[in-house]
């Protein structure tokens, strides 16, 4: 879908290191090592991924081991958002205002079937996929994922924080859908063309 | 003498423990004699009675549903006092009636009565709230009246409970809903953000200062002691 960028953006650095310096260089090392050994989950469980979520913050699996151990239930104080289990519409608004009062940065982990794509809910009261509503950045998949499964996802969004680069503002700020783009299509346009597959799961991304 | 003495719930309980029963017949059987007490109270208006897997269903006349069961709460011989579920059926056939079941049970003489009343379709969907007999009905006349389209009349706050106020689709549970709602997609994830979940769920219905003079007896006792009520 077409997404503008601040003007100021716009230029793609393909050498980061002839632009950076040594010392800007190894103080995003620092600070991403800190920020992705510090990660704290604003967990949103509602359904049975959530009991997976329990179990690997529990003693077996312990989730204390990435520096995950202080559940925020607070959005204020997090930074990456888990979301286990299915959401459905009437939860849509709250899980979009818990991601606005997030301060950046954040991150957001889609945990199972249900939360990625609707599942196996493919019906009226179902969100079909948490990135109709926020942006994510890990899908892990499973019915529901078991904890190894969870901590693989962790440890892949612990490599994108280790690998951002604090210049780069495009990855921080908010972007909006640019109807005037030539790659933008409009939600109603892609609810036709997934109409021959009976408005399943995977034609179904439109977006708000 | 075991070491668990079977707690008495009324003068007219039967004696012995409660027990699972065995070998209960699909259809007939004994049924529960507050059939037979509603049949001689209220005559024709009881339309019929069936027992099924031991269980007593009876079917009653619409517009007398609240007098039978206010008679079955209030009489000293039936005591109905635990209304434990408020629902509907609808069958696929489109000329069977739709039914609104009301699960009633009474504690002091352990009996279990269901009571059902048949609303034909192509007629307004209006049956008499029992909300002012048991306060229990108030969420579960709801959910009835959000599911399948169901007007409780007397109802003092009859709003959907399980979809949001402003939900547009219909009634979910009836059988001409799509499975996948009405509306595409895309328009029902714009209606659903565009709910304001706050306008009427919001933490001055948690104040427990404003629902002081409405609390029991004992708790305002406490809580003018100045003990902490966990706000």
């Amino acid at each position: 879908m077409g997404l503008t960028v601040p003007s100021e953006h716009r230029t793609v650095a393909y050498a980061p290191e002839a632009q950076e310096g040594w010392v800007a260089t190894r103080l995003d090392f620092l600070v991403n090592w800190a920020r992705a050994n510090s990660l704290w989950p604003m967990p949103f469980g509602t359904a049975c991924c959530a009991i997976e979520f329990m179990a690997t913050a529990a003693s077996d699996f312990d989730l204390a081991r990435f520096g995950m151990e202080r559940m925020s239930f607070s959005p204020r104080q997090a930074d990456v958002l888990i979301c286990a289990g299915r959401v459905p519409f009437k939860l849509a608004p709250i899980i979009r205002r818990i991601w606005q009062q997030m301060p950046q940065p954040k991150w957001a982990i889609s945990m199972g079937a249900c939360a990625s794509t609707g599942g196996m809910f493919d019906n009226y009261a179902v969100v079909q996929g948490i990135d109709t509503i926020i942006p994510v950045d890990v899908y892990v998949p499973g019915c529901p994922p078991r904890p190894e499964g969870l901590i693989y996802g962790i440890r892949m969004l612990q490599e994108k924080v280790k690998n951002e680069r604090a210049a780069d503002k495009g990855t921080r700020d908010e972007m909006e859908p640019d109807p005037t783009s030539q790659l933008y299509i409009p939600p109603s346009v892609i609810d036709e063309l997934g109409e021959p597959f009976g408005n399943s799961v995977n034609q179904t991304r439109s977006g708000s | 003498m075991s070491r668990f003495e079977v707690v008495r719930t009324g003068e007219s309980a039967p004696p012995g423990s409660p027990a699972t029963q065995k070998g209960v017949p699909h259809r007939g059987g004994e049924a529960n004699p507050s059939a037979k007490a509603l049949q001689d109270k209220f005559g024709s208006a009881v339309k019929r009675v069936e027992v099924i897997w031991g269980e007593t269903v009876v079917f009653v006349h619409p517009p007398l549903v609240h007098d039978v069961i206010r008679w079955l709460h209030d009489d000293q011989s039936q005591r109905y006092d635990f209304l434990s579920d408020v629902t509907a059926v609808e069958y696929r056939d489109a000329e069977v009636p739709i039914e609104v079941v009301w699960h009633l049970r009474s504690l002091p003489f352990r009996r279990f009565l269901r009571v059902k009343a048949q609303l034909p379709k192509g007629q307004p969907l209006e049956i008499a709230s029992v909300y002012d007999i048991y306060r229990s009905a108030d969420w579960l006349e709801r959910e009835c009246y959000d599911m399948f389209g169901i007007r409780f009349v007397g109802h003092p706050d009859l709003r959907r409970i399980l979809m949001w106020e402003q939900y547009k689709e219909g009634f979910p549970l009836r059988k001409d809903f799509p499975l996948r709602g009405r509306f595409s997609r895309s328009e029902q994830l714009r209606q659903a953000l565009a709910q304001n979940p706050e306008a009427r769920y919001s933490m001055e219905e948690l104040d427990i200062a404003d629902a002081f003079a409405e609390l029991p007896q004992d708790m305002r006792d406490r809580l003018s002691k100045g003990e902490r009520t966990g706000e």
